[in-house]
């Protein structure tokens, strides 16, 4: 079974309550977006974590992805608030 | 070739020993940015995260981008991770080039970038018990759309 790594951080990783989860891979064809979609109906700490989804960036294996972005052949997605380094 | 050095880490570092290096490099210019944690409001602390996996590769690729704008003898690019008080050090840019413009020019673009670009978090912790995470800042993102 082909899977997919997912990281969160800051306060997703809050919302979420864990660091990252390892899930069945949901498809090359199917959007970052989407599959946040998906998360936010696993509960209601993600539910929370995914409420405004115009506050969430993403990886796709370690490189910043638009949301629309198709997962592919990714095998880790990170998902973050806007980053605030420096 | 350009002398590259990055360093993500929990460890503080003397900015002294950095321009050291930079000035080695037998360019006419070296300038840098050193970032302190800002006190006030009640700040006890700030935590800073990151993506591990992707932070160094990340701030290569911003440093990629500043070597392919400006010819730039030297980078160095450290930033801190962990917990931080008022008053430490969080992240060093220095770059050195033959001349001053393209060294001044190459350090700001590069906080900028680091700024918007890199995957790190703020979590402050203030006295009365808050914390908060850091909120990104639009001027922040200007101040990175200004170099096209």
């Amino acid at each position: 079974m082909v899977t997919l790594d997912i990281l969160y951080f800051s306060w997703v990783r809050e919302g979420v309550g864990k660091d990252g989860e390892t899930i069945d891979h949901p498809g090359a064809e199917v959007t970052v977006s989407e599959l946040i979609a998906r998360l936010a109906e696993r509960g209601e700490g993600y539910a929370q974590a995914f409420a405004q989804t115009d506050r969430v960036r993403a990886a796709l294996d370690q490189q910043f992805v638009p949301l629309d972005t198709r997962l592919g052949q990714a095998k880790e997605l990170a998902l973050f608030p806007p980053v605030t380094g420096g | 070739m350009t002398d590259v050095h990055i360093a993500v880490g929990e460890a503080d570092f003397d900015p002294a020993v950095q321009l050291a290096r930079l000035e080695a490099l037998g360019g006419g210019a070296v300038a840098s940015f050193t970032g302190i944690v800002r006190g006030g409001d009640g700040l006890q602390a700030m935590q800073l995260d990151h993506y591990p996996a992707m932070t160094d590769a990340q701030i290569a690729r911003i440093v990629d981008e500043a070597q392919g704008r400006w010819p730039l003898l030297g980078v160095v690019v450290i930033h801190r991770v962990g917990e931080l008080r008022p008053g430490e050090r969080i992240v060093f840019v220095g770059t050195a080039s033959a001349h001053r413009a393209a060294s001044l020019e190459s350090c700001a673009f590069l906080i900028d970038w680091l700024k918007t670009s890199a995957p790190f978090w703020k979590k402050e912790r203030f006295d009365d018990g808050r914390a908060e995470w850091v909120e990104a800042r639009a001027e922040d993102d200007a101040a990175r759309d200004r170099w096209g």
